[in-house]
C-alpha cells in the first residue's frame, strides 16, 4: 500500500520548554506538578493562562481526572483539549497533533504538559493497574514489573548481537556525566563504569544503574504558528520532522525493533536531512538497550551495531555525539508521564540555546525519540520528532 | 537435576512464620479460562473458531479476524525458550520473600509468545515443554517444564507452591471406618506424606480395616465430625500440624423423599456430610490458613470427596445427593474463605464407589484404590477438581452440555400407573 507523504509542519514551532526540578517522592498531587510546569512556561514567555486556547496532558497519576477535570482544576478554557496517554511516547504524539490544530486553526497557543507524582506506594499501585494484558499474563510472574520485562529484552538482545554489560554501561554512565551539569536532576554523584558493572542485580542481566529512578516532576512547552512567537519575541525551534507508530512488528517473537523502522524513511525525507546531520539526540532512556534499538532503528548505525556505536562514540554533552544531555531518565529520574517528555524539553533547550549548563554548543537540529507502554512483552508506542533552531535566546 | 527434597526440621517457634501472601489474583474475565482449565489439570488456550488463530494473552476479539468466538481448546505444550530473566527483587510482598524467582519468554511451536514460569531443570534457550497450574492465590499460571522428565522435578521450590504434593505433609484423613480409608492411607504413604492421623469415631467398636491401617502406620485419633467438642478438641492437639486435611467421612442411605418415613436419615446424611465438612472447617480451618507459607510441610489442601449427585440429583440417592449439593456449595464457600491464604480446596467427585450402600447399583464403580490413586494425583498436580472414574466423567461432560437435559435423564420415571 503507497502512504501518501504527510503534509510538511511548515509554521509550527515549539516554545517556552520548563522543567520542574524532580524530586524523589512527593506529598503533592499530578495536579500540583502540572500546574507548576504550565506556570513556568507561561512565565517565561510572559503569557497569561487566558492566552492559551488548547492543552494536552499527558500523566498516570490524575485519577480521577483527566484533562478535562484540569480545565476546570486550573482555570483554563481552551476550544482544543487533548489527554495522551502514551507514556514515554507522549510528547512525540502530544507534539504531532498539537502541530495540526494550530496549522489548521484549530487553536493558537497549545500547552503539552506532561507530570505526575510519586508518592511512597504510587508506583507499586501504578503496576497494579497498568495493562490488561500485564496483569493476566506478565505481572503474575515474579511480579519484576518493567524491570522484569526489560529484562527479557536485553537478554534476547544480548544473544543476538553480542551486547554486552559493558556496553549499557557507556550509556549509563555517560548519562551521568551530563546530569552532574543539570541541576534538577535527581542523581547527583558520579558513577564509574565499574560501579555501574558491580551494582546488585535487580533482574538479571538487569542491574541497578540501568534502572530509572521514580520520583515526582513535570515537564511542559508550547505548540504555536511562527508568527505568533516572531510577534511576541521569543525564542523558538521550528518542527521539521515528526512520525509515531503504534504495535509495529506485532510478528516478531521478540522485540529487536521498534516501530521507528516502519516510518524512518518518511521522517529524514520531511526533514530533510539524514542521521548524520543531527547535532544531539535525546532517545528514551528507561532502559539503556532501547537507547541502543533508537540508534539502530533511527538510522545512527545498522541493525545490531548498537553496541559498536556505543563503543565508537562519546556521547556526552562535549562528545562526539551528544546524547540525554540532561541526564535522561536514567539520571535526571523518570517522573512518570513526563519522562515521555523530558527529552523533547531538553531538546527544545538545546536548539533555542537555553539549555545553560547542559548546552552542546551551536546544536542546531535535534533528534528526539519516544518509547512507550510496556502493554505486555514489549513497548507499543514509538515517536521522532526532529527539531530546528528558529530563534535562539 | 532437581535436588530432593529433604524431609523439613521441627518448626522453630521463635522465628516468624512468613506470612500467607500471594501472588496477583486479580484477572480480566477472558483469562479465567486458563484458570478453569488449569484447575482441572489441562493446558488450554483460546483458538478462534473462525480462523483457527491461537491467543495469548487471552482476548475478547481475535488478533488475526476480529471474531468474538474464542473459546479455550487443549493447547499444543512444545515451544522453545527464547529470554529469560532472575528477578531479584519485587514490590509484591509474596515474590519478595521468594526470590530469586526465573522467569522467561517462550515461543511456542503453535505461534503465540507466552511470558512463563521457568523450572530449574529448563536449560538456556532451549526446548521446553508448557503446562498450566494452579498458583497460591488460585488463578492459572504457565510453567515451562524440560521436554523429558527430570528426577526430583517437582521437588523444586516452584512446584512445592504450585502443587499441593503430600511428600513431606502431614494428612487427617476423617474417618477410619470408610471403605476407602486403607486404600487412602496406604497411597498417602507411598506418596511420601510424614505423618497420617486417622479420625475414629467409637474407637470401642470394632472393625476389620483397623489391622490394615495399622500395618500403614497411621496414627489413630479420637474425631467423630457429628460432635462439635470432639471435632475441636482434635483440632485443639493436632491442628497446628494438619497440612493436607481429607473429609472422607460420609452418611449414604438409599432413597429420595417418599422412599423414607421420615427425615431421619436425611438429618444423618446432612450431620455429617454438611455439618460434618462445617465444624471440620470452623475448627481446622483457621489455623491451617496461618500456616500456608511454612517450608515444606506448609498446610496446602483441603479434599472433599463428594458424590456426582452434587452436581445434579440422582434419585435412586436422592436425599443422599441433596447433602452432596449442600456439601459441594460449602466447598465453594471454602474455596472463597480460605483464597486468602492461598488453602487450595480440592473436590474429588466419583460416581458409585464399591461399598457397600451402593451395593444395588449395577458396575462401573470407583474401587478404593482408584480413587486413592486420582487424590494423590490430584494434591501432586495441585488442581482443583478432580473426576474420578467413568460415571463422574460422564455426569460431568454432560452437565456442562445442558444441565437441564441431564436432569431430564436423570429423573425419568419408570412406567408407573
Amino acid at each position: 500500500m503507497t502512504r501518501r507523504a504527510p503534509a510538511s509542519y511548515h509554521g509550527v514551532v515549539l516554545t517556552a520548554p520548563f522543567s520542574t526540578p524532580y524530586q524523589r517522592y512527593s506529598i503533592d498531587t499530578a495536579h500540583h506538578w502540572i500546574a507548576r510546569a504550565l506556570k513556568g512556561s507561561l512565565d517565561s514567555v510572559g503569557l497569561k493562562k487566558s492566552q492559551l486556547d488548547g492543552f494536552s496532558v499527558s500523566s498516570f497519576t490524575l485519577f480521577p481526572d483527566s484533562a478535562v477535570g484540569l480545565t476546570q482544576h486550573l482555570g483554563l478554557s481552551t476550544r482544543w483539549l487533548d489527554h495522551v496517554p502514551m507514556g514515554g511516547a507522549s510528547a512525540g504524539v502530544a507534539l504531532r497533533r498539537a502541530a495540526r490544530a494550530v496549522q489548521a486553526g484549530d487553536a493558537d497557543i497549545v500547552a503539552c504538559v506532561a507530570g505526575d507524582t510519586n508518592h511512597i506506594d504510587s508506583f507499586r499501585q501504578l503496576l497494579s493497574s497498568f495493562s490488561r494484558f500485564a496483569m493476566d499474563a506478565s505481572y503474575p510472574y515474579g511480579y519484576g514489573g518493567p524491570n522484569a520485562n526489560f529484562a527479557l529484552l536485553t537478554d534476547h538482545y544480548m544473544n543476538e548481537f553480542g551486547a554486552t554489560r559493558t556496553d549499557f554501561g557507556r550509556i549509563c554512565v555517560s548519562q551521568r556525566d551530563n546530569a552532574l551539569k543539570n541541576p534538577r536532576a535527581v542523581m547527583q554523584k558520579p558513577l564509574t563504569l565499574d560501579q555501574y558493572l558491580k551494582a546488585r542485580l535487580i533482574a538479571d542481566p538487569i542491574a541497578l544503574f540501568d534502572c530509572v529512578m521514580p520520583c515526582a516532576g513535570a515537564e511542559s512547552f508550547l505548540v504555536m504558528h511562527e508568527d505568533k512567537a516572531l510577534q511576541l519575541g521569543i525564542p523558538f525551534a521550528r518542527l521539521t520532522a515528526a512520525i509515531e507508530r503504534h504495535n509495529a512488528h506485532a510478528d516478531d517473537p521478540m522485540q529487536l525493533r521498534g516501530g521507528w523502522t516502519l516510518d524512518r524513511d518518511t521522517l529524514w525525507e520531511m526533514a530533510g536531512c539524514t542521521p548524520l546531520d543531527i547535532d544531539v539526540m535525546q532517545t528514551y532512556d528507561d532502559y539503556p538497550v532501547i537507547v541502543m534499538m533508537q540508534f539502530e532503528d533511527l538510522g545512527m548505525c545498522e541493525k545490531g551495531e548498537g553496541p559498536t556505536f556505543v563503543r565508537d562514540h562519546d556521547l556526552t554533552i562535549n562528545g562526539n555525539f551528544p546524547h540525554n544531555t540532561s541526564g535522561g531518565q536514567l539520571s535526571a529520574g523518570q517522573a512518570g508521564a513526563a519522562g515521555g517528555f523530558i527529552g523533547m524539553v531538553e531538546a527544545l533547550r538545546q536548539v533555542t540555546g537555553q539549555a545553560s549548563g547542559t548546552q552542546v554548543k551551536d546544536a542546531a537540529r535535534a533528534l528526539v525519540t519516544g518509547f512507550g507502554m510496556i502493554n505486555y512483552d514489549r513497548g507499543l508506542c514509538t515517536s521522532a520528532t526532529v527539531l530546528e533552531t528558529g530563534v535562539r535566546a | 537435576m532437581t535436588d530432593p527434597l529433604l524431609a523439613p526440621p521441627k518448626k522453630n517457634p521463635q522465628q516468624r512464620s512468613t506470612s500467607p501472601t500471594r501472588p496477583p489474583e486479580m484477572r480480566s474475565r477472558a483469562a479465567l479460562g486458563l484458570t478453569a482449565a488449569a484447575a482441572e489439570g489441562r493446558l488450554a488456550l483460546q483458538c478462534c473458531s473462525e480462523c483457527a488463530t491461537w491467543q495469548y494473552p487471552p482476548r475478547d476479539a481475535c488478533v488475526a479476524c476480529l471474531s468474538n468466538d474464542l473459546p479455550w481448546v487443549d493447547f499444543p505444550p512444545q515451544g522453545q525458550l527464547l529470554a529469560e530473566t532472575t528477578v531479584q527483587t519485587s514490590p509484591r510482598l509474596y515474590y519478595r520473600e521468594r526470590v530469586p524467582w526465573r522467569i522467561g519468554t517462550v515461543k511456542t511451536d503453535a505461534g503465540p509468545m507466552i511470558i512463563v514460569h521457568i523450572h530449574p531443570d529448563v536449560t538456556p534457550q532451549s526446548a521446553i515443554h508448557l503446562t498450566a497450574h494452579l498458583d497460591r492465590a488460585g488463578q492459572g499460571v504457565l510453567v515451562a517444564m524440560p521436554p523429558q522428565e527430570t528426577p526430583n522435578a517437582m521437588d523444586a521450590p516452584l512446584m512445592r507452591e504450585l502443587t499441593a504434593d503430600p511428600k513431606h505433609r502431614r494428612v487427617l484423613l476423617t474417618d477410619a471406618r470408610a471403605e476407602n480409608a486403607p486404600a487412602m492411607a496406604k497411597a498417602l504413604k507411598d506418596a511420601g506424606a510424614a505423618i497420617i492421623f486417622i479420625g475414629e469415631s467409637e474407637s470401642w467398636r470394632p472393625y476389620t480395616a483397623r489391622a490394615a491401617l495399622q500395618e500403614i502406620g497411621v496414627e489413630f485419633m479420637p474425631l467423630d465430625v457429628t460432635d462439635t467438642l470432639s471435632v475441636q478438641t482434635l483440632a485443639g492437639e493436632i491442628g497446628g500440624k494438619t497440612d493436607i486435611l481429607i473429609n472422607n467421612a460420609q452418611f449414604v442411605r438409599p432413597g429420595g423423599a417418599l422412599a423414607r418415613g421420615d427425615v431421619g436419615f436425611a438429618q444423618n446424611e446432612m450431620d455429617v456430610n454438611y455439618f460434618g465438612m462445617m465444624r471440620l472447617a470452623q475448627a481446622f480451618g483457621p489455623g491451617m490458613c496461618k500456616r500456608t507459607a511454612d517450608e515444606a510441610n506448609s498446610a496446602v489442601a483441603w479434599v472433599n470427596l463428594l458424590h456426582i449427585g452434587a452436581l445434579a440429583n440422582t434419585p435412586e440417592y436422592g436425599a443422599f445427593a441433596a447433602s452432596q449439593s449442600a456439601a459441594h456449595s460449602l466447598s465453594q464457600s471454602l474455596r472463597s474463605e480460605f483464597r486468602t491464604a492461598g488453602l487450595r480446596v480440592m473436590n474429588v467427585f466419583s460416581g458409585p464407589t464399591e461399598s457397600d450402600w451402593f451395593a444395588s447399583l449395577p458396575p462401573p464403580k470407583v474401587l478404593p484404590q482408584s480413587l486413592a490413586r486420582d487424590v494423590i494425583k490430584g494434591l501432586q498436580a495441585g488442581v482443583e477438581d478432580v473426576w474420578s472414574g467413568d460415571i463422574a466423567k460422564d455426569v460431568r461432560d454432560r452437565f456442562r452440555r445442558d444441565p437441564k437435559v441431564l436432569e431430564r435423564e436423570l429423573t425419568f420415571g419408570g412406567d408407573g400407573p
